[in-house]
């Protein structure tokens, strides 16, 4: 009736992670053999939910073989998942892990962008602690950091994070595949209180609208009401050069990203320190963003163990109007913060203006002034930004009014 | 094998009243035991034995093996300065196992995985029991319940008072030496297999009934320093090579890049200066694994940024605390072990570098030992339950696996911080209790985990001294619940035979706790 199959990891240096074969039979139940460094203390659990799982899932006679490291139950329910599926396609019902309360916050249009965490979607053993290093964002890429054999076992790994992980505030966000592929991968994690879609190789505004067709019809679907928010990456010279169109196609778009390895690439070039060939680009995804009023992101900094150069390429990234970067180690959010952070010049003046605008505002008057100058509404605005970012970047306490910084 | 009695000591423990025929005082709390009597002694000798012209060189350690008088059921020793690249331990036994001695007790300062060969020598015969940590392998052995005799495991400093009171006999104590002269006078500064010091073998040299120093760099008298003296050695023999650098010292240490372990490490950091530990004039203690090891450059940078400068920082020295000692942040780096070449070459030319010994450091039967008066110490665990009792010997499957070391010595300290993860894998560092006492919570101040960082409610003063930081002070019990919740639910508890198999023993020589056989798979 059916073929055996099989998911997870077991060769090499595996942690955090396991490797589940199932084998559909006619009959004799569901029998389960574990091997396990964790026998002792989980042995009995893994056997209870392996059988639970598969009865969940509609199967009633298979041989399951489970060999783990130490993979945590969300781990273990997903590569159980994957397995049953390949060996029964047609399998309905899905093996959902129960959604944690921590999984349930919600995010904002405006919220800080500076740094955004990006996590192989097949590698859960590092999704269990992202959180604990407080980037903005997380991201589970179902995309390049997937093998494309294991882009089916990825998708049930990601969707299960959603809803066990707790990314302690983080914006919860997924990199889909390419389009068309990347589609699909939506019904897997739009129900699970994803906060943003990343959509890489971006080079239409159709892109955009068939992405986001679709989340808000299985939102529809479901009833659910909270909006999921786009970032389209450009990666390509015809991305870029679409890029306003792009970043305008949607109002659930929130920020435009550019990935430079396939633009400089597409573009007949090679990247740099120096990142001449990519100015141009980076600037209209700046100017592109800021004209349909969403965030600039920059690119990762791939050298994880140069913090110097990180610090470096965050400052430059800031000069040229980006609000946030990419990473890949949790050690370089801490130094993407500080490069974001107002500079001391930066925030004194936007205390100043913050004051005089409340202080018009508490005196009924309808026009702000500082000294002999008047403040236009934007600039307020600005200033009003640049104050919450420095107490994100706890080098302002909430507090500050109270310190009695004159004016 | 008769049948063992258990007796309830103070930690509610179950610990056998009698090990390997000796009576054993049950665990009576923290400073609840007082010795009485007078030290143990070695035999008088006299001069008319030895040779006038010092050369007390045999061909061979089987030839010293012979001349020292061994014997079936003796004790023979030997240190762990050469780690994993000891050759000395192993030739010992080989060359006993050649004499046809039988029932020997094997009394090594530490055992790594190259001493896996005792095993075989155990099935022999040749060897009876081994009392010192039983890492790998030979924890597994010693946990099945296949060695003849009960394991004991002893700290650093409790070895050296065992040796001292009288509680182990040495017969024939085995010494390692990178550099020796033919009077026997010894040390670890130079040769191939340079190791630093050789401060656990000095109880060895000091209360043995012999003596023998085995070298593969053989120099003319005087051997300086002479760590070991040759007064108290009688006979010296040569190997080959007595040990594999490569595994005896580093070339360098490595920090970790886990980025969970990076924030353990700096959290600890933070934790040392916002409670006021960092401050001019004090002391600390770290290991030489992956996350004390970022603990000390954290706190470098910290001490650099605010002018702070130690009086003296404890070793296992590495190039870090090398480092530190260079630049002027400390005044004294006073060593244990040294882990990595550059500590080695710094004890050799750096008078601020002293070597030390579980005499010095960590003998509790003496008038004071070092390490009560260190500010902070930074250690390991397996375990650490919700009254902050902590295990270091066996995992949460209830397998011996690894030695005692200086910690327990080490909570003598005035604050001692755990450093570990909540889980490792899957399975939970927090529980609801330790398999295996080897720290009483009363003596371990806090835990720092990657979710948090819990105090001791017994130390007030440290909690009111980091209430106004922003470090995440949590309870331990709220952190044990999450760490469950992430694992899916608590852990079962492993299965036991009835019999124990290895006993621990506290700092002063009364029995902590037991280790069980485990139950047959």
């Amino acid at each position: 009736m059916s073929r055996k199959g099989q998911a997870g990891r077991k060769e090499g240096r595996v942690r955090s992670d396991c490797w589940v074969s199932v084998e559909p039979r006619g009959e004799g139940g569901v029998t389960v053999s574990v091997e396990s460094i964790v026998a002792p203390m989980y042995g009995e659990a893994i056997e209870r939910d392996a059988v639970d799982g598969l009865s969940r899932l509609g199967v009633e006679h298979a041989a399951v073989r489970v060999v783990d490291a130490g993979a945590l139950p969300f781990v273990l329910d997903a590569r159980l998942e994957a397995a049953a599926r390949r060996a029964i396609p047609d399998l309905e019902g899905e093996l959902l892990p129960e959604a944690k309360p921590w999984s349930r916050y919600g995010t904002s249009r405006d919220r800080f962008r500076r740094s955004r965490l990006y996590l192989p979607g097949d590698q859960p053993k590092f999704m269990v602690n992202a959180g604990l290093h407080s980037p903005d964002g997380v991201i589970l890429d179902l995309e390049d950091s997937v093998a494309p054999s294991e882009k089916d076992a990825a998708r049930y790994v990601v969707r299960n994070a959603l809803r066990a992980v707790d990314f302690k505030g983080a914006e919860r966000m997924v990199r889909i595949n390419q389009l068309p592929e990347g589609l699909e991968d939506l019904d897997y994690i739009v129900p699970h209180n994803v906060h943003v879609i990343l959509i890489p190789k971006c080079e239409s505004p159709d892109d955009v609208a068939a992405v986001d067709e679709r989340v808000v019809s299985i939102l529809a679907d479901r009833g659910m009401k909270s909006p999921v928010y786009l970032m389209p990456i450009v990666e390509s010279a015809l991305g870029c050069w679409r890029a306003y169109e792009i970043a305008s196609a949607s109002k659930n778009v929130v920020a435009l990203t550019i990935g430079l390895e396939d633009y400089t690439a597409d573009i007949g070039t090679q990247r740099t320190n120096k990142g001449r060939e990519s100015f141009w680009a980076r600037s209209q995804v700046v100017n592109a963003a800021r004209a349909a009023r969403v965030q600039p992101i920059d690119t990762v900094f791939s050298d994880v163990s140069d913090m110097d150069g990180l610090l470096a390429s965050v400052r430059e990234a800031k000069s040229l109007g980006f609000d946030g970067k990419g990473c890949i180690h949790p050690r370089q959010i801490e130094v993407i913060h500080r490069g974001f952070a107002p500079t001391e010049e930066e925030l004194e003046k936007a205390k100043r203006i913050v004051q005089a605008f409340e202080k018009a505002e508490s005196e009924g008057l309808g026009v702000v002034s500082l000294g002999s100058k008047m403040i236009d509404p934007p600039v307020v605005k600005r200033a009003q930004r640049t104050v919450e970012l420095a107490i994100a970047s706890g080098i302002l306490p909430e507090n500050w009014r109270e310190g009695g910084d004159d004016v | 094998m008769s049948e063992q009695k258990l007796v309830r000591n103070a930690a509610g423990r179950m610990v056998p009243a009698e090990v390997n025929g000796k009576e054993a005082v049950p665990y009576k709390g923290v400073g609840g035991h007082r010795p009485s009597g007078k030290k143990a002694a070695p035999p008088l000798a006299t001069c008319i034995d030895y040779p006038a012209s010092g050369n007390k060189l045999v061909p061979s350690i089987k030839d010293a093996l012979k001349a020292a008088g061994l014997e079936d059921g003796m004790t023979v020793s030997t240190h762990h300065h050469l780690r994993n690249g000891d050759f000395v331990a192993n030739a010992t036994m080989d060359a006993a196992a050649e004499l046809g001695a039988r029932d020997l007790m094997w009394f090594p300062s530490a055992s790594f995985p190259c001493h896996a060969g005792m095993i075989e020598h155990m099935k022999s015969g040749v060897i009876h029991h081994i009392e010192g940590s039983m890492n790998g392998p030979l924890g597994e052995y010693c946990s099945r319940g296949n060695m003849k005799g009960m394991g004991v495991l002893r700290s650093h400093g409790g070895r050296y008072r065992a040796v001292q009171d009288g509680d182990v006999h040495i017969d024939i104590a085995v010494i390692a030496a990178p550099t020796a002269d033919p009077f026997g006078n010894a040390h670890g500064l130079t040769g191939p297999a340079a190791c630093g010091l050789l401060g656990f073998a000095l109880a060895d040299s000091q209360y043995a009934d012999r003596v023998i120093v085995v070298t593969d760099n053989l120099i003319d008298f005087p051997c300086v320093p002479w760590q070991i003296q040759g007064n108290h050695v009688d006979f010296v023999t040569t190997m080959e090579a007595i040990g594999d650098s490569s595994k005896i010292v580093s070339g360098t240490t490595q920090i970790t890049k886990s980025p969970d372990r990076l924030r353990i490490a700096e959290m600890t950091a933070r934790f040392v200066r916002d409670a006021g530990i960092m401050r001019d004039g004090f002391s600390f203690q770290c290991g030489a694994g992956g996350t004390a090891l970022s603990f000390a450059i954290f706190l470098m940078d910290m001490m650099r940024d605010a002018g702070v400068k130690a009086r003296f920082v404890r070793g296992g020295s590495t190039q870090y605390l090398t480092a530190m000692l260079e630049e002027g942040l400390t005044d004294y780096i006073l060593d244990g072990q040294t882990f990595d070449l550059e500590g080695v070459r710094s004890m050799r030319e750096n008078p601020a570098h002293v070597n030390t010994s579980p005499f010095t450091s960590y003998n509790y039967h003496g008038k004071g030992n070092f390490a009560s008066m260190v500010d902070c110490v930074v250690l390991g665990a397996t375990e650490v339950d919700v009254n902050f009792n902590a295990n270091v010997v066996t995992h949460s499957d209830g397998k011996l696996l690894h030695g005692i070391g200086g910690w327990q010595n080490c909570l003598a300290s005035k604050c001692t911080i755990l450093p570990i993860p909540s889980f490792r894998n899957r399975i939970p560092v927090l529980v609801d209790e330790v398999t295996t006492l080897c720290g009483p919570g009363e003596l371990i101040d806090v835990i720092v985990t990657e979710r948090g960082i819990a105090i001791n409610p017994r130390r007030e003063d440290l909690l009111s001294a980091v209430s106004e930081s922003d470090l995440p002070v949590r309870p331990i019990e709220e952190l044990k619940a999450e760490v469950e919740d992430i694992c899916g639910g608590p852990p079962a508890k492993p299965e036991f035979e009835d019999r124990v198999v290895a006993a621990i023993e506290w700092v002063d020589g009364t029995v902590i706790d037991s280790v069980r056989q485990l139950k047959a798979e």
